[in-house]
């Protein structure tokens, strides 16, 4: 510990501490610009300046580390001069244009300015104008507002984990860029605009629609992937402007991915669903609550009056509350139904009943960035959990070792040690092979159960799956410089193997291999509430049906939470079909569109600004928030309509008044932490039948669900539709792949799957394993295939068929 | 496509660095290139981007600081003068003059049959032979007069 004194105040802090840290743990204000504590320093604004006892000259408080017995003065005279000349040097060329820019109000640059700089210029000469970049669709420029701080520059690379803007030039001529006419493509983009002190970059959807002291700011849950971020809805006249992060170290730092912070612009879409409207021979017709529900209610019980409680599929998207999850839950089992499921992009259930909890992450978020060893196991990181992705490429920076097992090789934007690209078949094999290389490394004592040591005998361990079992023991890799005698280990699942048909043999292998080597780590859900709702088990109970088989064997009825069939389950030809026989759908929905064209009533759900709820985290984490508008139109939160349905069934033990008394009732009155915790366990009861050596010649399908249409509200945000990060479906494969088939790039394919097809262009994409054609899902192009990643077949086809796709949303029905 | 003697110049510039730090190698990159090329285009930017497997948009960073890389075609023989201090109090003036006159262009421009380009230098370190000028970055005159500018300038051509 050292001592020092600023402006007069004694104070201990740590060696290798800067004088803005200690400034900023005491509450002593020293302005600046460029200095941010997440990013790295580069001292170029110099606004930081301050004086220093025996030092003749002012110093950056950003960039000086204290030493001890240092007297630091920040508001003394030389302070506040060097302070004052800086302002007045930054000034020289802005153009002070505050009353039209977006940031006015707050802008560090106008805050500052007020403290420490002059009423008038002494400068009178031309200004510099730099011209304006065109950088996408999420951030509007202004260059000549910028200061040259770099925020931005180094985030994208310290933190998005790609330089994609830059310094050009020099001196007076020094500008921010990207290269030549390109945009800046990060998945977290967005932060760029929070970070600028300035107004050089903003929010593009949000440009010139609010003034920042009209908004006001509530806080929120981010809806969309199973991190949790908190966020601060802006909100003006009952609408929602804008989205920014709320700062919570432990999950989302101070950043938030572009899809949760744009995705608000799908709450504001002309698709939203106004009020409840039913199907009468076949043409939409909007009529009142009451009318609705008794109308659903009677068909829902004539249906299962007439043809048993099990002819009715309960289909809940992850990405609902738990409340409602919790109710629509009861309301199956309240009427005998055993078919429900949250679990719409999976297709091998063959787990059910061998957990010994809830399946979760494993391990605290803050918890990867201290990992040694990581393995990744069929996850596309950036693409299913961009702000997680961060945390990694911390991990990695900070020397851990990462290795990939996947059919796709997308760059995650940070060091790869070992990978292994293969189709998603092939991956139970190479999971056998590092189980195999591993319990046969000398160090580690554990052995394997006899069965599966019988099972591992017909394997063949290949070089590179000996090396990922090495890094994971802990053993120096080629650059590495010394053993880790017991390295932090960490393993986790993603999107893809979860929507494999082989998941149950890469999770178990995945258990074997974290029971080695004593790793943490499991699954990484897709939604924002897949824990909590494996937690509340709206799964099918003994007899039931999973989603899939709901689709499989269709019923005759359909209630659906916050889906669109097939855009949100794992076979859209197949739910397709199952919701066009049924005799009844009903929705409750946040949107019409077309996905729900074969529903008979719609009933206009709030989205999750327009009702409170909880979500929990793939950590575990219980987040609760509140509405922060009220609801559109007709629209009411989902828990209330379920309330309401289930009185008019005439079910018992609805009579909740809150979201808070569902709440209570899912933790019985516990504090949800403590019934969470006594939960969460990835392990299974046994080790289920493993088959590895399967073999399968066709070509496989990877049927990723692109980031910016992974759900509802997402899909209708135009600036994201519009990024060059959202994939388009195309049959993407590798060139040998290419030349296999004798395709080349531009050609129109017919790419069929079990009950259906679609008519596709061929893409060269390096990145996907061999045997793979990669054919992005939930959309509407892609709606007549079949298994995310089932197997496939190609043949060229004639230009005629292809209609290449124009609009980015679905069209309104009616 | 970089060329065979650029790739092996390069590689030998690597070998300066720890192999995890190519970007290093940049600025003997871009020096390499534009030897070869005679100035940097974007395309060129991208291929030094691609071999040291770093952004393009850090190439372009520090092609654009310093000045002696050229990002526009600069004729055959790029001449800068020196205009900084030392070299002014010894007249540098006059020598800008001459050329001027001499070649029929100013500052940045090249002259119609692309043989000679005249660059504004910055102070080159060797105040000792002022007033200087210097070819194509590598060969130096120092202690000009207009005769001795007219006799370079009729060696060069
Ligand atoms: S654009 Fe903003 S963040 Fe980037 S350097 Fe300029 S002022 Fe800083
Ligand atoms: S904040 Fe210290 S120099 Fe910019
Ligand atoms: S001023 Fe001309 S070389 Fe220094």
């Amino acid at each position: 510990m050292l001592h020092i004194e600023i402006d007069g105040k004694p104070l201990e802090v740590e060696h290798g501490s800067t004088i803005i840290d200690a400034a900023d743990k005491v509450g002593i204000a020293i302005p600046r610009f460029c200095y941010h504590k997440k990013l790295s320093v580069a001292a170029n604004c110099r606004m930081c300046l301050v004086q220093v006892e025996k030092f003749n000259k002012p110093l950056p408080a950003c960039a000086t580390p204290v030493a001890d017995g240092m007297k630091i003065f920040t508001r003394s005279k030389a302070a506040v001069e060097a302070q004052k000349s800086v302002m007045e040097f930054l000034l020289i060329n802005h153009p002070l244009d505050c009353p039209i820019c977006d940031q006015g109000g707050e802008c560090d640059l106008q805050d500052i300015a007020v403290a420490y700089g002059a009423s008038g210029s002494r400068y009178a000469e031309e200004k510099r104008v730099v011209l304006n970049k065109n950088i996408g669709p999420l951030i509007s420029t202004d260059m000549t507002r910028c200061i040259q701080c770099t925020r931005c520059v180094r985030f994208l690379k310290e933190v998005g984990g790609m330089q994609e803007l830059g310094l050009v030039g020099r001196g007076e001529h020094a500008e921010i860029t990207a290269y030549v006419d390109k945009s800046v493509n990060s998945e977290l983009s967005g932060n760029i605009i929070d970070l600028c002190p300035v107004g050089a970059l903003t929010n593009k959807p949000f440009r010139y629609s609010a003034r920042s002291w009209e908004l006001t700011r509530r806080p929120s849950i981010a809806p969309h992937d199973g991190l949790g971020s908190h966020i601060e809805v802006h909100v003006k006249d009952n609408k929602v402007m804008r989205v920014l992060p709320r700062e919570k170290e432990s999950i989302n730092e101070c950043w938030l991915s572009d899809r949760d912070r744009y995705s608000y612009v799908g709450l504001n879409s002309p698709d939203r669903l106004k009020v409840p409207m039913i199907k009468h021979n076949g043409t939409w017709v909007e009529t009142d609550w009451k009318t609705a529900l008794e109308f659903a209610a009677g068909q829902i019980k004539d249906i299962t009056n007439q043809h048993g409680a099990d002819s009715l599929g309960v289909l809940a998207s992850p990405n609902s509350t738990m409340e409602e999850g919790y109710l629509i839950k009861q309301l199956a089992n309240g009427l005998g139904c055993g078919n429900v499921d949250y679990r719409l992009r999976q297709t091998d259930f063959r787990l059910d009943g061998k957990r010994v909890g809830i399946p979760w992450m494993g391990c605290n978020i803050q918890e990867i960035e201290e990992l040694d060893r990581i393995l990744i196991i069929g996850s596309n990181l950036r693409n299913e959990h961009p702000l997680l992705a961060q945390r990694f490429r911390k991990a990695v920076a900070n020397g851990a070792e990462l290795s990939v097992v996947s059919p796709l090789d997308n760059d995650p934007l940070m060091k790869v040690a070992h990978k292994v690209i293969v189709r998603p078949n092939d991956m139970v094999n190479v999971l056998g092979q590092i189980l195999k290389a591993m319990s046969g490394l000398q160090r580690l004592s554990l052995c394997l159960p006899p069965s599966l040591n019988a099972l591992l005998e017909t394997i063949t361990v290949r070089p590179n799956t000996q090396a990922m079992a090495e890094s994971l023991a802990g053993l120096a890799g080629p650059d590495g410089l010394v053993d880790l005698v017991a390295p932090k280990v960490g393993l986790f699942i993603g999107n893809m193997a979860l929507s494999d048909p082989r998941f149950t043999e890469m999770y178990s292998m995945m258990e074997a291999i974290g029971g080695i080597c004593g790793a943490k780590g499991g699954i990484l859900p897709a939604a924002a509430n897949s824990t909590g709702m494996h937690f509340m088990g709206v799964m099918p109970n003994a007899t039931g049906m999973h989603a899939r088989a709901m689709l499989e064997v269709p019923r005759k009825a359909y209630l659906l939470l916050n889906v669109e069939p097939e855009l949100d389950c794992q076979h859209a030809a197949l739910a397709k079909a199952a919701m066009a026989q049924a005799e009844c759908v009903v929705a409750l929905t946040a949107y019409k569109s077309e996905a729900l064209e074969n529903a008979d009533v719609l009933l206009p759900i709030a989205p999750f600004t327009e009702t409170s709820g909880t979500f929990m985290s793939m950590e575990g984490r219980v987040q609760s928030f509140s509405a922060v508008t009220k609801p559109l139109a007709e629209c009411r939160p989902a828990w209330k309509v379920l309330r309401v349905l289930a009185n008019t069934l005439g079910l018992d033990g609805f009579d909740f008044d809150s979201s808070e008394a569902v709440k209570n009732a899912i933790f019985k009155g516990e504090k949800p932490s403590t019934v969470v915790w006594r939960n969460l366990n990835n392990n299974l009861k046994e080790l289920v039948e493993i088959e590895v050596n399967i073999k399968s010649d066709g070509l496989q399908r990877i049927g990723e669900v692109p980031q910016y249409e992974s759900d509802p509200i997402v899909r209708r945000s135009v600036p994201l539709q519009k990024t060059k990060y959202n994939i388009r479906p195309m049959a993407r494969m590798r060139a040998e792949q290419m030349a296999q088939l004798d395709l080349v790039e531009g050609d129109i394919v017919l790419a069929t799957q079990d009950k259906g097809s679609a008519v596709l262009q061929v893409k060269l994409d390096n990145h996907v394993a061999m045997g793979c054609i990669r054919i992005a899902a939930s959309h509407e192009q892609t709606i007549g295939l079949g298994d995310l990643m089932g197997d496939i077949t190609i043949e060229k086809t004639s230009k005629e068929l292809y209609k290449p796709y124009e609009t980015t949303m679905l069209k309104v029905v009616a | 496509m970089l060329s065979k003697e650029s790739i092996e110049k390069i590689d030998y510039e690597l070998t300066k660095y720890p192999a995890d730090k190519r970007q290093a190698a940049v600025m003997s990159a871009l020096r390499i290139v534009q030897t070869e090329r005679g100035w940097l285009s974007k395309e060129s930017m991208t291929e030094v981007a691609e071999y040291l497997r770093i952004p393009e948009i850090a190439v372009m960073e520090v092609a654009t600081f310093y000045n002696m890389y050229d990002l526009e075609p600069v004729g055959k023989y790029k001449i800068s003068i020196c205009t900084n201090i030392s070299c002014m109090l010894r007249d540098s003036d006059a020598i800008v003059t001459h050329l001027q006159n001499k070649l029929g262009v100013g500052f940045n421009e090249v002259t119609p049959d692309g043989k000679f380009c005249l660059k504004e230098g910055e102070c080159m370190g060797a105040c000792g032979g002022a007033p200087l000028l210097i070819v194509n970055n590598h060969t130096m005159h120092e202690f000009l007069t207009v005769d001795k500018v007219d006799a370079i300038l009729e060696e060069l051509k």
